[in-house]
């Protein structure tokens, strides 16, 4: 052994460089060191991968000079079958990885869409309650996605309504069309903002939810538990959680509207001068019955797209608790860029019908 | 033996493979389980043990062969709509949300098992069968592990199953309460005549409880030993399998050692 010890880094490199003989022959090894040498790991792993890379065949190599305890580890180490490619396991190529990323997606998405498949033909079922569903836990949905969220909708709104009568304000104001504020900030929070911003607000409190809780009780086998009783869990889990915020997506849009509308008043009222009344009659004026319907539907399939998202996303987690986390963060972000790519669907579908 | 056991085959394992992916873990299993038989399913870690009781219950297919139950196999039963299995999870996997005894009244609810007003008494039954009577508004969160198991086994009960099954039933238990839950299965088999399957480790379970047992070997890949435990320690073929239950002596003798 070397006064100084042996120096880690040759644990990594080739024995050659270190001046070995090449292997063949070798049947004795004799390690010589002072009386009192202190034996660390590093010096039995170094022992170990000579012992290992020298012996040829099964053939044990001798060994001399070591401690017996030391010799016993070394042993040991050396007793367990070295695996074929150990240590070369290599990252695929890029090519390999997109395709196994695509491949991936492929599967999440027809998982998804046999799960809105799924939540589709039960319809019927739960319509004539006889869906295998727990009436609490209806209940439980209904508060967490509704009354627990009305302040943050609530909030949201009347600032989205205020920084759009803001922004029109100093804009309109140079025309003298300062009344039409009321125009910009009804049909717009009517028809686009606040089915969006609801839906968003949806996704990152109850959809992230949903997806945490599913992916919890996956990883506890809870959701075996019911699988083996016969029961679906999408028909337990999904489908009341789907219908629970399809429905009440559109009341809260409403409630939002409301609020954004008030909003865009209090900035009107306190900057242009204009009165409740006139801001009312302009709002009024501005956004038809079918900004309306479009807002309202826009807010239905928002709400279910983000149940299911949610659902699908725990359903599909890997059961650890990193899987949780990584299923929450998945729902929120890909609720989010849903929302955002089927109200791109809606304002084509609605310029084509000229509405 | 039993006053209820006939010579009926209720499970038949004929030739499974199991495993995930392409890679199958065990394969070549065979096995007939007979009617109010205690079977273990024992192994080394990692062979396959939960894998292949996940297979029977239908959480996962078989890679090969077929497992029937008289005959049928499970998805045949699911879509017949035949009463589940009971089963103990290795978590217990009680339903979070809920109170123990809605724990138990569920299972009976959604199969609309029995008349709705007898649901809460049947439910009550169950927990004191296995001891947990006065815990029933309590949460799943607020019990032990112990407790936690011993619910999870009265939900598996609940719709009074031909066949139970019990993945590793005694993880995570003290001595003593895994030997009381022993006895329970014992009992409740000796009582009604149910088929028990279970995966376990231990080898106190396996001498007291199991008639027979299959060993999963988890290098070879396949089962190596079929037979009760005493007659295995004794002729087993494969020495890996005498050694296995050979420590239970030297267990208790360590053990023993420990506590004086």
């Amino acid at each position: 052994m070397p006064a100084q010890g042996i120096d880690p880094s040759w644990l990594a490199r080739p024995l050659a460089e270190l001046g070995f003989p090449p292997s063949t022959g070798v049947s004795a090894l004799r390690v010589e060191a002072a009386d009192d040498w202190r034996w660390g790991s590093v010096e039995a792993a170094f022992l170990a991968r000579i012992l290992d890379e020298l012996r040829s065949g099964t053939r044990e190599l001798a060994l001399a000079g070591v401690p017996p305890e030391l010799e016993k580890l070394l042993k040991l180490a050396c007793a367990s079958p070295r695996a074929a490619g150990a240590g070369a396991t290599t990252l695929p190529g890029i090519v390999a990885r997109v395709g196994l990323r695509a491949r991936h997606g492929a599967r999440g998405l027809r998982a998804f869409v046999s799960l809105l498949g799924e939540v589709v033909l039960l319809l019927p079922r739960f319509a004539m309650a006889r869906a295998k569903v727990r009436g609490a836990e209806v209940l439980e949905v209904l508060a967490e996605s509704s009354s627990r969220a009305l302040v943050i909708v609530a909030v949201v709104n009347v600032l989205m309504g205020a920084i759009l009568a803001f922004v029109g304000a100093v804009q309109l104001r140079r025309f003298g069309a300062g009344i039409y504020v009321a125009d910009l900030v009804g049909i717009a929070s009517v028809r686009e903002l606040t089915p969006i911003i609801t839906a968003i607000v949806l996704a990152g409190r109850t959809g992230a939810s949903f997806a945490a809780r599913i992916a919890t009780m996956q990883g506890n086998e809870e959701v075996d538990a019911l699988t083996t009783l016969g029961v679906s869990p999408v028909e337990f889990l999904v489908l009341p959680r789907a219908i629970a915020l399809t429905l009440l997506m559109p009341m809260l849009y409403v409630y939002g509207c409301a609020f954004a509308i008030v909003g865009g008043l209090w900035v009107s009222a306190s900057t242009l001068d204009i009165s409740a009344a006139a801001y009312w009659a302009a709002t009024r004026g501005a956004i038809g019955g079918a900004n309306f319907a479009i807002g309202g539907l826009k807010a239905a399939v928002f709400g279910a797209l983000v149940a299911l998202l949610g659902c699908h996303c725990g359903l599909q987690a890997e059961r650890s608790a990193a899987g949780v986390g990584s299923a929450t963060t998945r729902a929120v972000v890909v609720s989010i860029v849903g929302i955002i790519a089927l109200d791109a669907v809606f304002a084509v579908c609605a310029n084509a019908l000229d509405v | 033996m039993h006053a209820r056991r006939t010579l009926n085959s209720v499970i038949t394992i004929d030739e499974v493979s199991v495993g995930y992916g392409m890679r199958p873990v065990q394969s070549g299993i065979s096995v007939r389980i007979e009617k109010s038989e205690i079977f273990a399913i024992v192994g080394d870690s990692g062979s396959g043990k939960s894998t292949l009781m996940k297979a029977m219950t239908g959480l996962i297919k078989a890679q090969s062969g077929r497992i029937l139950f008289d005959g049928k196999t499970v998805e045949e039963r699911m879509t017949n709509g035949a009463p589940p299995f009971g089963i103990l999870f290795q978590s217990g996997a009680l339903w979070s949300s809920m109170t123990v005894l809605e724990n138990v009244t569920m299972p009976m609810d959604l199969l609309d098992y029995s008349a709705p007003a007898a649901r809460a008494a049947l439910a009550r039954f169950k927990l004191a069968l296995v001891g947990l009577a006065g815990d029933e508004d309590r949460c799943p969160a607020s019990l032990s592990g112990g407790m936690r198991k011993r619910a999870a086994l009265a939900r598996a009960l609940a719709l009074d199953p031909a066949v139970l099954f019990l993945d590793e039933p005694s993880a995570g238990l003290d001595p003593l309460s895994a030997r009381r839950l022993d006895e329970l299965v014992k009992t409740l088999r000796d009582g009604l005549g149910i088929t028990v399957v279970l995966v376990t480790h231990e080898l106190e379970s396996l001498y007291s409880i199991a008639d027979r047992m299959i060993f999963l070997d988890g290098e070879a890949h396949r089962p190596v030993a079929l037979g009760s435990p005493a007659q295995l320690a004794k002729s087993a073929d494969s020495s890996k399998v005498r050694e296995f239950l050979a420590r239970r002596g030297r267990m208790s003798a360590e053990q023993a050692e420990v506590i004086r």
